[in-house]
């Protein structure tokens, strides 16, 4: 792969985006940090690519074994957290009725 | 257009499809769309990612049919299994749920590592370091979130503390760096799988040694903390696969769950460390005694009290979901409402077994999020309240924490209901809170006592409130 994601590049990726992070969690308030949580659990769960890409280029008995585990655990985060998420919020209504769009 | 260039713009819309989801999920109001937004940038980039395909190792050739089948499958599997238990799991059970999810991802994270470690080229250190490095945040995570999992879930109901467990836990870290160090000293970049393997059981052992000993309310902590791990370890592993989506999504939720962490402890009055890695009250002092008594107070006459009230403050505790009450609650309130009484919700920040998690089952109950308060926002509402309702919570209104320098809640931020006018505590007995710590609240002047059980006492309240018509 000729991504090059190397020294300073990676770290001023990571230094970006943990800014980020901060800047957009700081802002959420405290009544939807459940939801919150369990949105960025889910977000987490894009770590099923790179399972996928383990278990594709798996070579032997043992990596297809461990890769297909990875992809199911992967798939499990992401589809889960989804799935919760998006229940709790659709339960947060306002007192205007529906309130949500 | 080549396979590479198609997943590369497809992971680039993914991190942007994430930051724009998170985004929304600012406010209630865009929250759910917010969600689906997200939803979208990991579908794209999965789907998209079955294009590698094209481009496998050499020695993978052979294997490529099998792989994609394995691929779909487990892709299938988990999916329709997580979809499945993530709609029947019950709200009260929400935070157990989240943990187990969030453990598979750092489970999934070990995995890419393991892949990695027994790929038969030799690693460079440089991809050796972080492999390791994100195989063991990942590991702990799993077995972490897992033992988390099991507590909530009633599964596991003792906290066990060894004799000596902070040595034994360091001894097995220590050993699981030190075959870490010699995989990458000795091997010349090829790990063996006996090697490997006690690496990854190494870790594990250490998630499970780690989490065994914290109790079940410090767990909001603990569930958040292992959010923020699995981010982490996402993100260390996609630096070794050159895959920036992972980097940034790893890291936009390592940051966010570490930040979440930190509200999260000093919502409790605690350091991270202390609830990590020591008891409850093992140090601090038991606190002033208290003195004078409770009076208890018929239901019925609390009720007719809150309905001649002008203002009312709830103040909602987990003693209320685990009642199952707020159904209950939520149509005492409306009555309230109906009779021209204002009343708004005061949610302390751990109320629950997860920040926020209180305000997750008044929602469910239909309670609209504008009458959910925050701390900050209502606590200076007190003093102009007429009735504080206290339901299944305890520490947070204990007047201790801001006055009582020997209480090991001391310093604790806490909801000021002792300030309304009336309070009411609605209470199962006479005990204590979760802290071991006496109220003094419950024994002030303006505070009575109404006892039972959650539910039924707001049956009375009902009843109540409805025989006046």
């Amino acid at each position: 792969m000729e991504t090059a994601l190397v020294g300073f590049i990676a770290l001023y990726i990571v230094m970006l985006a943990a800014f980020t992070g901060i800047e957009i969690i700081g802002r959420v308030p405290a009544i939807l940090h459940t939801p919150l949580m369990s949105g960025s659990n889910f977000v987490h769960g894009i770590v099923v690519v790179g399972a996928l890409y383990a278990l594709l280029n798996a070579a032997n008995p043992a990596q297809q074994i461990i890769g297909f585990v990875g992809v199911l655990l992967g798939a499990g985060n992401a589809a889960g957290g989804y799935v919760v998420t998006k229940r709790m919020l659709e339960m947060f209504k306002s007192s205007g009725g529906g309130g949500h769009k | 257009m080549t396979p590479k260039l198609v997943i590369d713009a497809t992971d680039f819309a993914a991190a942007l499809l994430f930051i724009l989801g998170l985004k929304r999920m600012s406010s209630p109001v865009t929250a759910r769309n917010g969600i689906v937004v997200a939803g979208w940038g990991v579908l794209v980039a999965t789907l998209a990612s079955f294009l590698y395909a094209f481009g496998v190792r050499p020695e993978a050739q052979a294997h490529l049919g099998m792989n994609l089948a394995l691929g779909i499958l487990a892709l299938a599997i988990g999916v329709v299994w997580a979809w499945w238990s993530g709609l029947k799991v019950p709200m009260t059970a929400m935070p157990q749920m989240v943990a187990l999810y969030n453990g598979m991802g750092g489970g999934a994270a070990a995995c890419i590592a393991a892949v990695e470690l027994s790929a038969g080229e030799a690693l460079t250190p440089a991809r050796m370091i972080p492999a390791l490095i994100g195989a063991l945040i990942g590991a702990v995570s799993l077995s972490g979130s897992l033992i988390a999992w099991a507590k909530l879930d009633g599964k596991i109901n003792k906290t066990l503390h060894l004799k000596g467990q902070q040595a034994i836990n360091s001894l097995v870290l220590a050993a699981t760096a030190a075959v870490g160090l010699y995989i990458i000293l000795a091997t010349g970049g090829r790990s063996t799988p006996a090697l490997s393997a006690s690496f990854f059981v190494g870790a594990l052992v250490f998630g499970v040694l780690m989490t065994l000993p914290i109790g079940g309310a410090d767990m909001p902590v603990v569930i958040s903390l292992y959010n923020a791990f699995t981010g982490l370890a996402v993100a260390i592993e996609g630096y070794v696969l050159q895959k920036p989506v992972l980097v940034i999504a790893g890291v936009v939720v390592g940051a966010a769950g570490s930040l979440l962490t930190l509200l999260m402890a000093r919502a409790m009055n605690r350091s991270v460390s202390n609830v990590l890695f020591s008891r409850f009250g093992a140090v601090a002092g038991s606190g002033a005694e208290v003195t004078g008594t409770m009076k208890p107070v018929e239901a019925s006459d609390a009720a007719v009290n809150m309905r001649y009230a002008s203002r009312v403050l709830i103040i909602p505790g987990y003693g209320l979901a685990v009642a199952q009450a707020q159904y209950k609650l939520y149509e005492f309130v409306k009555l309230l409402q109906a009779a021209g009484v204002e009343v708004k919700f005061a949610v302390h920040p751990v109320a629950g077994r997860m920040p926020g998690h209180m305000d997750v089952l008044l929602a469910e109950a239909g309670v609209p999020y504008d009458l959910m308060k925050e701390l900050d926002e209502i606590n200076d509402e007190f003093a102009s309240t007429d009735v504080a309702l206290v339901i299944g919570a305890n520490d947070v209104v204990n007047p201790a924490a801001r006055t009582d320098k020997t209480s090991p809640i001391y310093g604790m931020p806490i909801l000021n209901a002792d300030h309304a006018h009336q309070v009411y505590v609605i209470k199962r007995g006479q005990g204590k809170g979760y802290s071991g710590v006496e109220n003094e609240l419950f024994f002030a002047d303006n505070c009575n006592m109404v006892y039972g059980d959650a539910q039924a006492v707001l049956v009375k309240f009902i009843a109540a409130v409805k025989e006046l018509g």
